[in-house]
């Protein structure tokens, strides 16, 4: 992968090491820096054996943390934020969309947990990620796939995604995209535009076809561009999770608002979507509006839930800013141009390389300046 | 002045802890009975230590020095109680030296204690008229001679901060009231109970740095402060802006940035910027040394947390110990977990609660179990809070996991040495990464190399 050398250095090494982290480098006497690790560990459970008076652990500062904040309170704010979108995913598909969540979500936690004893970590099943990524693939999956999908998808996204690349925080790629590619490519038939219609269905919207491959069909004949309302509402076909613009933004906003997603990276998908769309709109590229490419297929559930992975996103706020404006942009042109009609997919795992290197470029300029070089 | 009404005066990023003022802010400040000892520690400032100047058994009155400043960056150490010296030993202080100290056993009479001890330190009058008769020369001596340092914590000697410089003429004298520490109000309770010696202080401090203007800035959670500031800076031309609440309000850097919009340059001084900025206490201290010649032998201190019995704001003798302090504030609540010299952002954990307080402590804070848990560590997700809370606008994740990796280099590029360890990041991770932990075995690294 596109990895420069400091992420390789400085994270995928990191984590694992522990015991023996900084012995080795600060130079021979580790009295100095000893004191940081062996504290990290007893620290959680034996609580000062003795009394207060010297029993006082010498600690180091600040002796304060935010306990508004913690990992999994992130992660579980997603999965809040993710509920209205779940809600009308039932509503639209009823009995398909729990069936394809729940088998996503069943998977996801037994691979995660064979996964890691296979690597001899600890089942990291507390911090709710693997949740998170099941239901977000479950959530990006036709109602029609057959359950072997779900379950290869999940697989794949847990496996390959996310433990093979040494868990939680290490990974490159958005485990549930991952997941999502590889059996978009494996099981095209199922997965394809044609995978979402049947007529037979007692569920009103699956007789058609999606909006966006509708829309990809009828390019230039200007004859079955989607209506407006239902795309905002959500009463469409398509991937489970992804017709209701509405409950990805109730859900979105509610992240941005809690501070569990970073706003940066929403604003710039949409930002790009509305400059691309509508330049592509102005030189007669495209049929679709502004409005249809921000509320059709996947755009907004992308912007909330899948781009705001922290993990495969970029760290400073302009770096997140110019991510999403690269999924923005790459969903925008890759509908127009590309043959798939769907592609917030492509767009999240390809600007998900370019993350190492969009913290390169972004590192941010220290106030006071760069530290000056002693000579 | 038209500025002084922008109350939203601050610098960017920053995090909002707890403030946890309320424990002691209304707790008038008290003066300690004076203790049956104290040990004098000849280094309590950034700069070489002091060498003594007394013998041990020797009778000393308050105020006597007992350690010389031996470079310009010093600054002396005088008894704070009449007594007898003991042999000098060696203390192990918060922050992790081992220094020297001189012990004094206290005499069975007090020549000064009680209110006239207040009234010595901060009562009587203070005037504001005729200050520019002092040379300012003669100012900076009287700090240096009284052994004045900054009192917010970092303890710089004053008299080097209040010398005028002829390459960088200081346009600006920056008073800190911010004391964006959470649960310290020792400079809270002297800017409301004594507002006019600072008011002197800093007239002194600009006559003697000859900046142009004077700025008080304090956090807008402090409006009784800011009011009895203001009434006793009426006609001396010293404005007192109110700040932003938010941490870390009272650094130098960011209240340099926060006051007059300009950037210190990184590993610099304020000075390079035409600023100098001195804390609230210590232009009170400076007053004193001036106007009545007297040594720096007291400060305020606020014992405070929830793990003390009874907080308080204590003016006390330099040299007392923590233990006595406590013991004074009721002794320690059964769940106390951690004592804190400083307030809990930056403050040292006491190792020994034996140990001497020093002109640079602004107060003692217990935290108990439920105050200091932290949830465990996961791995670093990479969500970037720790960037929107630095302050300076560093990249701490990459920093502290390139320092964990042992690889100084990677973190240098992250500008590793610009980190002040205010504690904003490890404040704000979700990940409760050790942060500013790990960037102090990054700087040893880089200095072992
Ligand atoms: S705040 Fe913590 S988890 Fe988030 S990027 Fe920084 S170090 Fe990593
Ligand atoms: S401790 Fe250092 S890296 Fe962390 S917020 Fe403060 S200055 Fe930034």
């Amino acid at each position: 992968m596109a990895e420069p050398e400091d992420r390789n250095n400085s994270e995928d090494v990191t984590e694992e090491p522990k015991a023996v982290p900084e012995e080795p480098k600060v130079v021979p006497e580790e009295p100095t820096a000893a004191p940081e690790e062996p504290k990290a560990k007893p620290k959680k459970e034996p609580v000062e054996p003795e009394g207060p008076v010297v029993g006082n652990i010498v600690a180091p500062s600040p002796h304060l943390s935010d306990t508004s904040l913690t990992t999994k309170g992130m992660m579980i704010d997603v999965l809040i934020g993710l509920a209205p979108v779940m809600v009308m995913s039932i509503v639209v598909f009823g009995w398909y969309a729990v069936i394809q969540v729940g088998l996503c979500l069943v998977t996801a936690l037994i691979t995660e947990s064979i996964f890691t004893r296979m690597t001899g970590k600890p089942v990291p099943i507390g911090d709710f990620s693997a949740v998170i990524t099941a239901v977000i693939l479950g959530l990006s999956l036709p109602w029609s796939a057959p359950w072997y999908v779900a379950v290869i998808g999940t697989t794949v996204a847990i496996g390959i995604g996310k433990v093979v690349f040494g868990g939680l925080g290490q990974n490159i790629f958005n485990p549930a995209m991952v997941g999502r590619a590889f059996v978009m490519l494996s099981f095209a038939r199922v997965m394809g535009s044609g995978a979402y219609v049947r007529a037979s269905e007692t569920i009103d919207v699956v007789t058609r076809a999606t909006p966006m491959a509708a829309a990809k069909e009828a390019a230039g004949t200007m004859a079955d561009l989607p209506s407006l309302w239902p795309l905002f509402l959500g009463t469409t076909n398509g991937s489970i999770g992804e017709t209701s613009a509405l409950a990805c933004l109730v859900g979105g906003l509610y992240l941005c608002w809690r501070r569990s997603a970073s706003w940066e990276i929403p604003a710039g998908v949409i930002g790009a979507t509305i400059l691309f769309a509508g330049f592509a709109n102005l030189i007669n590229l495209t049929d679709l509006s502004i409005p249809h490419h921000l509320f059709g297929g996947a755009l907004l559930l992308g912007a909330f839930f899948i781009a705001t992975d922290p993990v495969t996103s970029p760290l400073s706020p302009k770096g997140k800013f110019l991510f999403g404006a690269g999924i923005g942009a790459l969903v925008v042109l890759g509908r127009i141009f590309s043959g798939y009609p769907e592609w917030v997919m492509f767009a999240v795992l390809l600007m998900n390389c370019a993350v190492p290197l969009i913290n390169q470029w972004t590192i941010p300029r220290p106030v006071g300046g760069p530290v000056p070089q002693k000579d | 002045m038209s500025t002084a009404t922008t109350s939203e005066a601050t610098f960017a990023r920053g995090i909002h802890p707890p403030e946890e003022k309320h424990l002691a802010e209304g707790m008038p400040i008290e003066i300690l009975p004076t203790p049956a000892s104290v040990m004098i520690p000849l280094l309590q400032h950034l700069g070489a230590p002091c060498e003594a100047c007394v013998e041990a058994k020797q009778e000393v009155a308050i105020g006597d020095k007992v350690g010389e400043a031996t470079s310009f960056i010093s600054s002396p150490v005088h008894a704070s109680i009449d007594g007898k010296t003991k042999k000098a030993t060696v203390a192990t202080l918060p922050n992790g030296r081992h220094v020297k100290v001189i012990p004094i056993k206290a005499a069975a009479e007090q020549s000064i204690s009680g209110q006239d001890l207040f009234d010595d330190v901060f009562g009587g009058e203070w005037p504001r008229d005729g200050l520019d008769a002092y040379e300012p020369d003669a100012i900076s001596k009287a700090a240096l001679e009284a052994g004045v340092v900054g009192l917010g914590g970092a303890a710089f000697p004053s008299h080097v901060k209040l010398a005028r410089n002829e390459e960088t003429p200081i346009e600006y004298l920056l008073i800190n009231g911010c004391e964006c520490e959470p649960y310290l109000t020792a400079d809270y309770r002297l800017m409301v109970e004594v507002p006019e010696a600072i008011i002197t202080g800093t007239l002194l401090a600009k006559h003697a740095t000859g900046a142009k203007e004077a700025i008080i800035g304090i956090e807008n959670n402090k409006p009784k402060a800011i009011a009895a500031l203001r009434k006793a800076a009426e006609g001396t031309g010293v404005e007192v802006r109110s700040l932003k609440t938010k941490y870390p309000q009272g650094a130098e850097r960011q209240l340099t940035t926060a006051m007059i919009g300009r950037e210190v340059p990184t590993l610099g001084l304020p000075l390079q910027v035409g600023a100098v900025v001195q804390n609230v206490g210590t232009v009170a201290a400076i007053a004193r040394a001036v106007l009545r010649g007297k040594a720096l032998t007291h400060r305020v201190i606020t014992v405070t947390g929830a793990g003390i019995r009874e907080p308080k704001n204590l003016l006390v003798p330099i040299g007392v110990s923590y233990q006595e302090l406590i013991d004074y504030c009721g002794g320690m609540t059964e769940d106390a977990a951690r004592v804190i010299s400083g307030g809990p952002m930056m403050g040292f954990t006491v190792g020994h609660l034996s140990a001497p307080v020093t002109k640079g402590t602004s107060g003692i804070t217990v935290l108990t179990h439920e105050d200091v848990k932290k949830s465990e560590e996961t791995a670093c997700i990479r969500c970037g809070r720790c960037v929107d809370a630095c302050p300076l606008n560093l990249v701490p994740t990459k920093i502290a996991l390139a320092s964990r990796a042992g690889n100084a280099e990677v973190a240098e590029t992250y500008y590793l040495q610009a980190c002040v360890e205010c504690g904003c990041c490890a404040y704000a991770c979700p990940a409760s990464i050790p942060l500013v932990q790990l960037v102090r075995i990054g700087k040893i690294m880089l200095s072992n190399k």
